[in-house]
């Protein structure tokens, strides 16, 4: 097993016959995803890579049965795919999407409420590379070869920092469960917290690497659920030691704003709560490693 | 986004929201003019620059005469404003507003901000006017007000009371405050605004409410539904290394540092930066050549982070997904022919076709310092940025 997706979860992709849609899409199905279908507004009926393109998701889920969906659409409008996703049954949506207005996001967070919290469905992005479980699903952009199937977590904002904690771990010979992006944006679906509660619960996940950085509250966040529930042990990295205050770093979202959300601070807070530190970013693999270590010796 | 001050107060007036009479001066002959076009016999000349705390640096002064306001006029525009925000450089003081003076009763604080935490927009208040909404939050934290809008509904006028009466407001002014308050919010829902902050808000001897200052920064990434907000862009505020980066599609910061960084991610380009740091090095900036990047593209950064003379190496760092090895080894070998190579360059490729790319920087001969890790790219970099001789 493994959290959000597996071998058995189809997929649609909303936006599959633009540029980067399609680019992706025939990478996804290459790995072994099962892609169902896509969506494009107006070339309903058609077919791609394969696989049956349709107008609306509505159609696509009640035809394909789809569990997960992939936004590959532009920020204009990708507000919007993401509500017709929650609409349309979809139980995990992906938005690769960078450059969503922050209150599109504000607005679909409020849209998503109107579904009862069993029924919701759950947000990793936008602006991030996706969700891979090894060897079985990649719903995402990152490339697939650098994971190696395995038992731990992984869930960061960045996609390629997320990339070369995987490939140190390879490395290593250590191997990923799932690999969670939430996304570098202000506002994003699915929290670290959110992510790390699924990890808790997943018997095929051992200890979990947390990949954060400067700006917002969802570090601490984590780092405060990690100390009182969590069963399984969490390193950490915090990315932006050397960022200046009240400068915004590539990501919408990474910015130190107000107090607490600098680098020092949240490494900090999440060593307060008892999370094992990750030095450097060249130390992804030796850390876990050494985390397992200690783990198995207790 | 950032605006200036009166250009925040023009959309603010838009909205309802009483602001002082005033005028743009561009020479002080003009600023002269305005005070005479505005009346009275207080005026206050503001430097128009993109930063707080104006008034400590010298920024706002407060004239009794056409002719202080001529002088003070005089005095600041071409000089470089450096206050507390905006580092040693200063920024260019290319325009003054000036405005009629007026009788102050109190001074106020009102703020609207995206709250990450709720995800929602949230109004601050302080009877606290004058410092900012860092030092209300913390050296009078009990002062501060804050509430929460629904998203779905946008702010109601019993919020904007709530608001009111918390600040310590007369009944006699109360409706002035909720037209204010919902005025000021509506300004900020309608243009995508991040941040907007009214401070002070003052209540005069005459008993009215006005918006003394007013700033306003709006979300990059709504300014294609907001035309008329994009036009007010001001390139003199800016950065000119940032400026040409962000017209070229590349998102970058400039920082005190020798060594000059190249990175896909945002996530990894700081961690680039941290590893540099870690190494003994300081870093020259912050570059992110995103998701797509082709050779052209990895060209022209190359040329960007290398127009930084203070640049004594240079770390190319790419994992990629989305990107491939051979485009951006190709990018690099095309960028060296093209603007020569003065100082070391460092290239550490990994993920996706890296042995191809790593083919391409052999092959061209180029000297190029090689490195696989993060930990030994960063330590050739910092070493090589400490053995650099310019004209060697």
């Amino acid at each position: 097993m493994s959290v959000l997706i597996n071998k058995n979860t189809p997929v649609l992709v909303q936006g599959i016959t633009g540029k980067i849609g399609g680019f992706h899409a025939q990478d996804m199905i290459r790995y072994g995803t099962p892609v169902v279908g896509g969506v494009t507004p107006g070339k309903g009926g058609t077919e791609i890579y394969g696989v049956p393109v349709f107008n609306t998701m509505k159609e696509a889920v009640e035809t394909t049965k789809a569990h997960a969906s992939i936004v590959f659409v532009p920020p204009p409008f990708a507000a919007d795919s993401i509500m017709e996703a929650a609409d349309s049954g979809i139980k995990v949506c992906v938005c690769i999407t960078d450059g969503i207005p922050a209150q599109d996001m504000m607005r679909v967070k409020r849209y998503m409420r109107r579904y009862k919290k069993e029924d919701r469905m759950r947000l990793l992005g936008p602006n991030c590379a996706g969700v891979i479980t090894p060897g079985e699903n990649l719903l995402g952009i990152m490339p697939g070869h650098i994971y190696l199937k395995g038992r731990i977590g992984i869930v960061g904002r960045s996609g390629t920092l997320g990339y070369e904690a995987a490939s140190q771990m390879k490395d290593l010979g250590i191997g990923v469960s799932t690999s969670v992006g939430i996304g570098g944006d202000p506002i994003n679906g699915s929290s670290f917290k959110d992510i790390m509660e699924l990890f808790n619960e997943d018997p095929d996940t051992d200890a979990v690497v947390m990949i954060g950085e400067i700006g917002g509250p969802q570090e601490a966040e984590a780092g405060e659920y990690i100390q009182k529930h969590m069963k399984k042990p969490v390193c950490a990295y915090i990315a932006g030691l050397s960022a200046p205050k009240g400068r915004r770093m590539g990501h919408a979202g990474a910015i130190v704003s107000s107090s607490g959300e600098s680098a020092a601070e949240k490494v900090e807070i999440l060593r307060e709560c008892g999370l094992t530190i990750v030095p450097t970013p060249a130390e992804f693999g030796t850390t876990v490693q050494a985390m397992l270590a200690k783990a198995a010796a207790a | 986004m950032d605006i200036h001050e009166y250009q925040a107060k023009e959309i603010l007036a838009k909205f309802g929201v009483p602001i002082p009479r005033g005028g743009l001066a561009y020479s002080p002959e003009q600023a002269a003019y305005r005070a005479r076009e505005i009346g009275g016999s207080v005026w206050v000349v503001k430097a128009q620059v993109h930063t707080g705390g104006r008034g400590k640096a010298g920024g706002v002064k407060i004239c009794k005469s056409e002719d202080d306001v001529e002088a003070a006029a005089e005095g600041m525009l071409g000089r470089r404003l450096v206050t507390n925000q905006t580092g040693p450089s200063g920024k260019g003081i290319f325009r003054l507003y000036v405005e009629a003076g007026c009788k102050i009763e109190r001074e106020l604080y009102l703020g609207f901000l995206l709250d990450r935490k709720t995800e929602r927009v949230v109004v601050a208040a302080s009877a606290e006017g004058g410092m900012d909404i860092e030092e209300i939050a913390e050296h009078r934290p009990e002062s501060l007000i804050r509430i929460f809008v629904e998203p779905a509904v946008g702010m109601q006028a019993f919020q904007a009371r709530e608001l009111a009466f918390a600040l310590g407001l007369d009944a006699s002014v109360l409706s002035e405050a909720v037209t204010l308050i919902l005025g000021c919010y509506r300004a900020f829902r309608d243009n995508d605004a991040t941040m907007l902050e009214v401070n002070p808000l003052v209540l005069t001897g005459e008993n009215h409410l006005l918006a003394l200052d007013a700033k306003m920064s709006f979300d990059d990434n709504a300014l294609f539904r907001h035309p008329h907000i994009s036009e007010l862009r001001d390139k003199s505020q800016e950065d000119p290394r940032e400026t040409q980066a962000a017209d070229r599609g590349l998102s970058y910061v400039g920082l005190e540092g020798d060594v000059g960084c190249i990175v896909n991610g945002a996530g990894l380009a700081m961690a680039t930066m941290d590893m540099i740091k870690l190494a003994g090095g300081e870093p020259a900036n912050f570059l992110d050549i995103g998701g797509g990047a082709t050779p052209e593209r990895v060209a022209k950064a190359f040329r960007l982070v290398t127009q930084d003379d203070n640049v004594k190496a240079v770390l190319v760092n790419i994992f990629a997904g989305i990107n491939r090895c051979d485009w951006v080894a190709q990018g690099v070998v095309k960028a060296v022919e093209l603007a020569g190579l003065d100082r070391p360059l460092i290239v550490r490729l990994a993920g996706t076709n890296v042995e191809e790319g790593r083919r391409i920087i052999d092959e061209s001969g180029l000297p190029v310092i090689t490195a696989v890790t993060l930990a030994e790219a960063a330590e050739k970099s910092v070493a090589a940025a400490k053995n650099y001789k310019p004209g060697a």
